[in-house]
């Protein structure tokens, strides 16, 4: 097959079938911090940064700083609690959320 | 190696936004995938839920390049790329995701094929124990005694061994984890990823929406399925079977944790609360797991036992 050949191929292809490729990003669905009935409030006093949070946490909504204190991304976070639940020395609490689309 | 937390680069590893319920087990797991091995990695994924956590095209929430395939055929699929990885020089890690319906059930075709070319793919399965994208039906893998939606009572049958089953395959590498115990899966992940040839991991994966606990227990719901002795975390490794160290305490029947204390938080179980007679059924399936851990720990290496017989047969 010649390069030409191969791409007009590619060029009848293109005008025939969209493949739709997806690439990773955040909010695929969306703010998900929207979600969350309860946020995770991290007490600086009482972390000992041992970072189970942050391991633990399904949506990489726990952050770390240079040195290590950890905080909580408020746009995406979607409250499960599981940080809160993890932590060793109670660092974490649930606190309701107000009111809806406050954050 | 032990993994250390604090080693680990300050990098967003998961991707947040994503569409899966709080508190999933699975974008859990994957986030370990991406901590373990890095960004040299595909996936292939057939139905389920990771289907759906990816979101709304153009943007993806799963933090990987990914295959999106039915369910007869991943593994297939997956030693086709890896294949096709090698004849480019690459060494990119392919790795088929998939629940335990697409594992135990409509994929097992296919995954039993690669396994027995030893096709060099990693294979994991995210155990959630029941087909929860489309609602909650029972799958081979859903434990006795389980509500779903299609065993009102609590299902009859006992869970299908699939480790056992892909050790019987005499794969290189099989291996059992969960999210309880993170640093043992990415321990396991980057062991498996080094070996050439078939790699197993079966990943088991507490989820808040089909067992119907309160989502922030996923974690601790996986180390009481180990604390219980219901899920054993073991390794195969060129015929030898090794208890991991999460698990070795609970080895001993007095020190494992009451199974009640794992079933009473789990909706899905409600009837085994009313009726204790039924709890021996899954106390049977703890017996059942030890009891063959044993077995391949004391002939270490099944494939010569199995010579040994066929020659005493001659
Ligand atoms: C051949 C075929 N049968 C049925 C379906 C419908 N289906 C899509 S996802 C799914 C459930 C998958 O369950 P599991 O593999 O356990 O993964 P989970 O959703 O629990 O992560 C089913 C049955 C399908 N897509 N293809
Ligand atoms: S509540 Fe859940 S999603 Fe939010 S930071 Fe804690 S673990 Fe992460
Ligand atoms: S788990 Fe608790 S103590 Fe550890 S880093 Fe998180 S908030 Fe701090
Ligand atoms: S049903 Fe379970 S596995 Fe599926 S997205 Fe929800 S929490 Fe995750």
């Amino acid at each position: 097959m010649t390069q030409e050949n191969s791409t007009l191929i590619i060029k009848d292809a293109e005008t025939y079938f969209v493949v739709p490729i997806s690439r990773p990003d955040f909010g695929s669905s969306g703010k998900t911090g929207s979600w969350r009935t309860e946020r995770p409030v991290v007490n600086e006093e009482k972390c000992t940064k041992c970072l189970y949070c942050w391991l633990y946490c399904p949506e990489d909504t726990i952050l770390r700083r240079e040195d290590d204190m950890v905080y909580v991304d408020y746009d995406y976070c979607k409250g499960c609690g599981i940080c809160a639940a993890v932590c060793p020395v109670n660092a974490i609490e649930m606190v309701p959320e107000v009111k809806r689309g406050e954050n | 190696m032990p993994v250390r937390l604090a080693d680990f680069p300050r990098v967003r590893y998961g991707m947040p936004g994503n569409a899966a319920c709080p508190g999933c087990p699975e974008t859990m797991g994957l986030r370990y995938v991406k901590m373990a091995l890095g960004d040299d990695v595909v996936l292939v994924i057939p139905a389920g839920c990771s289907s759906v956590i990816q979101g709304y095209t153009p943007k993806s929430g799963i933090n990987f390049p990914i295959l999106n395939i039915v369910f007869a055929s991943a593994a297939s699929a997956a030693s086709g790329m890896q294949a096709a990885f090698e004849s480019q020089g690459k060494d990119t890690t392919v790795i088929v995701w998939a629940g335990d319906g697409g594992t135990g059930d409509i994929g097992f075709q296919a995954m039993s094929g690669a396994a027995e070319r030893n096709d060099n793919i990693m294979y994991i399965c995210a155990d959630n124990e029941a087909y929860m994208n489309t609602g909650i039906q029972r799958s081979s893998l859903t434990p006795y005694g389980a509500w779903t939606t299609t065993t009102w009572t609590g299902k009859k049958e006992h869970k299908k061994n699939i480790p056992m089953i892909m050790i019987a395959h005499e794969v290189p590498y099989v291996a059992t984890a969960t999210v309880g115990y993170p640093q043992d899966f990415i321990d396991k992940l980057r062991k498996a990823a080094k070996i050439k040839g078939f790699k197993y991991i079966h990943l088991l994966a507490p989820d808040p929406v089909g067992w119907k606990f309160d989502p922030s227990l996923t974690a601790k719901l996986g180390q009481l399925a180990v604390q219980t002795g219901l899920f054993p975390l073991y390794e195969y490794e060129n015929g030898k079977l090794t208890v991991s160290v999460f698990s070795r305490l609970y080895r001993k029947p007095e020190k494992r944790v009451p199974i009640i204390e794992y079933i009473k938080v789990q909706g899905r179980y409600a009837q085994l609360m009313k009726d204790p007679e039924k709890i021996k059924g899954l106390e049977e399936e703890i017996e059942r797991q030890w009891k063959w851990i044993d077995i391949l720990e004391k002939s270490s290496n099944p494939s010569s036992v199995a010579q040994q017989i066929i020659k005493e047969n001659k």
